[in-house]
């Protein structure tokens, strides 16, 4: 495992039952994540995913990649753009997994986001502990 | 936004028994196809009690702590005008099905920012024999008034 390693790349079809899936997952019932016309009436284009099923599905290569060699100890992102998820053709959001930094038994994790043609979440960075 | 609010520490919220099912409703909500967050047997042999949650599963446990934050009577956040900017977990072991966890909120940050104001809020969460398992921490970004 080298700095600038590709561990993993992958695209994650998003679809208005996936966020009712999660919003059932997690207990985010806020309706601007199944609602258009509360979404529009809040200023939005329409309806957005939660930015935590985007942070919680963008970290999943890093977590096959690592099997059980190790876990997760840290994991930070920033809300950056919305994922906007048409009502008929969903959203696709891409994920690149690239090796930061490696330490002693740890490595760092980053993660390129994008939507669209745009980064969605900003210093996406997955801190690994190997066992 | 009261700045006031800043280094103000809630009460701990109610336990959070976290259960297997929630656990695998979780990870198939987040795309997880590890067999650490759905097999006990595989987690076991991995030197887990049981199934393991995803790593962004603190959020469900945390969410009891924002609500908290939310309804503080003099915090004056409008919830609606309320953005998520910011997350982290910092974990000191993986969370597993049958832990039983509190949750506490502490208000680290308040910052104003061109007529928005930014709260940062640190749930520190621990087991039931008072073991830190992990600290979610949430950027808030509420939206000045146009």
């Amino acid at each position: 495992m080298r700095v600038g390693d590709v561990i993993s790349e992958r695209a994650f079809e998003v679809s208005r039952d996936t966020l009712v899936r999660y919003a059932g997952g997690s207990g985010d019932f806020n309706p601007i994540h199944y609602r258009d016309d509360v979404a529009v009436s809040v200023g939005l284009p329409g309806v957005l995913a939660h930015g935590m099923l985007t942070m919680g599905l963008a970290v999943q290569p890093v977590v096959d990649w690592l099997g059980d060699r190790g876990w997760v100890s840290d994991y930070q992102v920033r809300f950056t753009r919305p994922v906007l998820v048409d009502a008929a053709d969903g959203a696709t959001v891409t994920v690149v997994a690239k090796v930061g930094v490696v330490d002693e038994g740890t490595a760092r994790i980053d993660l390129t986001v994008m939507f669209g043609g745009e980064t969605v979440l900003g210093k996406a960075q997955v801190r690994v502990t190997f066992v | 936004m009261n700045p006031e609010l800043q280094g103000r520490v809630f009460s701990p919220a109610p336990a959070y028994l976290v259960g297997r099912e929630k656990v695998r409703e979780f990870a198939r909500a987040v795309y997880s196809t590890s067999p650490l967050n759905y097999d006990p047997a595989v987690a076991s042999a991995a030197g887990y009690s049981d199934v393991v949650a995803p790593p962004t599963f603190a959020v469900v446990v945390q969410e009891a702590t924002l609500a908290q934050l939310l309804a503080e009577p003099d915090a004056g956040i409008d919830f609606s005008r309320v953005v998520h900017g910011e997350q982290r977990f910092s974990y000191t072991r993986p969370i597993v099905a049958g832990d039983e966890l509190t949750a506490t909120l502490a208000v680290t940050s308040i910052k104003s920012l061109g007529g928005h104001a930014m709260v940062t809020a640190e749930s520190s969460i621990v087991d039931a024999t008072g073991a830190h398992v992990v600290t979610a921490i949430s950027t808030l970004v509420v939206r000045g008034e146009e």
